[in-house]
């Protein structure tokens, strides 16, 4: 019998070796190169989604991370090594993420990470070890809030959610909102609350408000209720593998409504697995879109050098990424050492630097100040059509 | 709530529930016959789906053919984990064997993150399938149509196999005492096989029949529907097969019911659920059609 279980194990094994071999997408292992001497290198660590529900994002904000690593391998005369680590799409691997790069990679600052939820319960970590953090794509103001060693790249979701209700409202005339969100997730919660608020101020009324829970599948109860209020717009602040689902749903219960989502519906794989039930769909993102007119110098650079090396188009989380890595080494540079305290201060004194998406001012709250993006999905394909102000 | 809304409801409820219902059945009958609680079904059930997918757009075949083709192949892999996993500990106390079945389960979501990648697929559908019916308000697919019906046959197909075939009676009496069946000549090894065999062709299917109404293969997508339809199957009596039909439907028109006429709390919906399944085992608490415990004498 042990025979048996031995040789068992032997095939799995043998057959997980194979199938790694012939170059599956393997997801990034955490990466450990050969040790160098202390001083020499700048460690930076890296916390990202790289598996789990997040993963599509996560992958492409290290795409966007390492690619600038490539285009700028060097600051104050020593070399940058990047530590990544997989937080998983989940709190807990979060914290112990950014604990095992603090403590056991020794890094002088943090990037990360998409997902806000992910990004507080990793934010805890690195504020309480004194090591700065810069986020690339978590947009609840929480993440920020009452921190000294945080900061992000990006806008927060007060800001977002009012564009897309000014969006909503002036822009397609919308009076009648509902809205979809996700319970157990902090992002989804916050930036329905943001567009609810922003939405009533702005004259409108929201006719139903409905619940569901991270890994639902079936949202036809929802659904059936919303189309029974006859709203003009339904506003569902998801993640885009789940708004896919939704909106195929929505198009199988005869939904003749537009329905519109955040930044986090931003991934090129929303139309794969949407298919025709996304067309027409429209969402808030930060302003930066391979598909958008008039692009800066740098924007320019950063997506004709993307697809210098690949077949895809860059998404605004490759961009994201791509601006984080830029502005802490720019940070470092200004501090002349990597004194965690010197580069947080160089940090909050980021003014006008010029990134993929515009110039980028990190405010007191230690959030980058950014107009807001508009994209629709039009005959499969994203579409950059808006850059907007938000009335708040 | 108008008439049209409540039967759109009600054939939503409908759907969901079968889906359950279908889950259930093999979480049931590998629970009834060797009295272990499969924590990897749901794992198996992706591993299905996958297969499909892969049969239909890597390899061009044409739908029955994958589908056929992807319950073979599963139902192997269900043997093979048996063999690996749950053979060599026969013997064992109860709880290592349901240990396992974690372990096992765990192991197959991180194996399919690194052969599968985490990055969801979209499911292609047959065309006759999705092509929504409109009656009045009422909007139905044709998959709905087919989730009762399916459940329905392989309850019955299942139901037949277990009291009237030769395999069927070796299940059954080693489900009262696997030594003595030993004795009896009953082939036990063969016919746990055999069991685990049907009981992985059961997640194949309802795993594919999952992905054709939620066209979304990821590798943590078994565990949700895994673990509703393992309570599904407790409410309606663990080892029952008709207890685990009935378990389905009931728990699928819960959830959506609760929605439909409390939608404020439908975030709440799983947690009003499991309080019902509560109070239900707490009045009943073999489940609905769970055999009575007796003590062996």
């Amino acid at each position: 019998m042990k025979k048996g279980l031995l040789l068992g194990l032997i095939v799995v094994i043998a057959v997980i070796g194979f199938m790694m071999m012939r170059g599956e997408k393997a997801p990034e292992a955490p990466v450990v190169e050969e040790p160098v001497a202390e001083g020499e290198v700048i460690r930076i660590g890296v916390y990202l989604p790289l598996t789990g529900q997040m993963a599509m994002g996560g992958q492409l904000e290290l795409d966007g991370i390492k690619m600038a690593q490539v285009e700028m391998p060097e600051v104050l005369g020593r070399k940058v090594e990047l530590f990544v680590v997989d937080n998983k799409s989940d709190k807990v691997e979060s914290a112990n993420a950014v604990k095992r790069l603090i403590e056991k990679e020794q890094v002088v600052a943090v990037i990360g990470t998409y997902g806000s939820s992910l990004a507080m319960a990793g934010g805890e970590v690195a504020e309480s070890a004194g090591i700065p953090m810069v986020g690339t794509s978590c947009t609840n103001p929480l993440v920020t809030q009452g921190k000294k060693y945080i900061f992000r790249v990006c806008f927060i979701d007060p800001l977002q959610g009012a564009g897309a209700a000014t969006y909503a409202n002036k822009v397609l005339g919308a009076k009648k909102a509902a809205l979809l969100i996700d319970v157990a997730n902090d992002y989804s919660v916050g930036l329905a609350g943001f567009f609810e608020k922003s939405f009533l101020k702005l004259g409108g009324e929201i006719v139903s408000k409905l619940n569901y829970n991270s890994g639902d599948q079936d949202f036809t109860a929802q659904l059936t209720e919303i189309i029974s209020k006859s709203p003009d717009i339904l506003f569902v602040p998801s993640y885009f593998a789940e708004g896919a689902i939704i909106m195929k749903q929505a198009q199988e219960l005869g939904v003749t409504f537009q329905i519109m989502g955040g930044d986090a519906m931003d991934n090129p794989q929303i139309v794969e697995i949407g298919g025709d039930a996304v067309e027409g769909f429209v969402h808030t993102t930060f302003p930066y879109d391979p598909s958008m007119k008039d692009m800066n110098p740098v924007a320019q650079k950063f997506t004709d050098n993307w697809k210098k090396n690949r077949t895809d188009d860059p998404n605004v989380n490759a961009a994201l990424g791509y601006e984080s890595y830029m502005i802490l080494l720019d940070a470092i540079t200004r501090a002349g050492n990597t004194d965690p305290e010197a580069v947080t201060a160089a940090l909050a004194a980021t003014k006008d630097f010029a990134g993929v998406t515009g110039l980028t001012t990190i405010n007191a709250s230690h959030d980058a100040e950014k107009p807001i993006g508009i994209v629709e999905i039009k005959e499969g394909k994203k579409l950059y059509i808006a850059t907007i102000a938000p009335e708040l | 709530m108008s008439l049209a809304m409540f039967v759109q409801h009600l054939f939503n409820a409908l759907t969901l529930g079968s889906l359950y219902a279908l889950i259930a059945i093999g979480y049931t009958m590998v629970y009834g016959i060797l009295r272990l609680i499969n924590f990897a079904h749901g794992e198996i059930f992706m591993m299905g789906a996958y297969f499909v997918f892969w049969g239909v757009t890597l390899f061009h075949l044409p739908w029955p053919i994958a589908v056929i083709g992807a319950i073979l192949v599963t139902s192997m892999a269900g043997i093979m984990v048996d063999r690996v996993a749950y053979k060599p500990l026969r013997n064992a106390p109860r709880i290592s064997a349901l240990i396992s079945s974690i372990g096992v389960s765990f192991f197959l979501q991180n194996f399919a993150i690194v052969v599968f990648s985490a990055i969801p697929r979209a499911v292609q559908r047959p065309d006759w399938l999705v092509k929504v019916i409109v009656i009045d308000k009422i909007r139905i697919l044709p998959l709905t149509l087919v989730f009762p019906v399916l459940s329905f046959i392989l309850m019955m197909g299942l139901l037949y196999v277990v009291y009237r075939t030769k395999p069927g009676l070796g299940m059954r009496a080693i489900s009262k005492d696997i030594e003595t069946s030993r004795l009896m000549g009953v082939p036990v090894n063969r016919i746990i096989a055999i069991t685990f065999g049907m009981g992985s062709a059961l997640a194949a299917a309802s795993g594919i029949m999952w992905a054709l109404r939620y066209p979304q293969l990821q590798p943590v997508m078994g565990v949700i529907p895994g673990f509703k339809a393992f309570i599904a199957a407790v409410f309606g009596g663990i080892g029952s097969i008709q207890g685990a039909v009935i378990g389905g439907l009931v728990l699928g028109f819960i959830e959506i019911m609760i929605v439909a006429f409390l939608p404020t709390l439908a975030g709440y919906r799983d947690a009003f659920a499991f309080v019902l399944l509560i109070i239900i085992l707490l009045i009943m608490p073999t489940g609905l059609m769970g055999e009575k415990l007796e003590d062996k004498v």
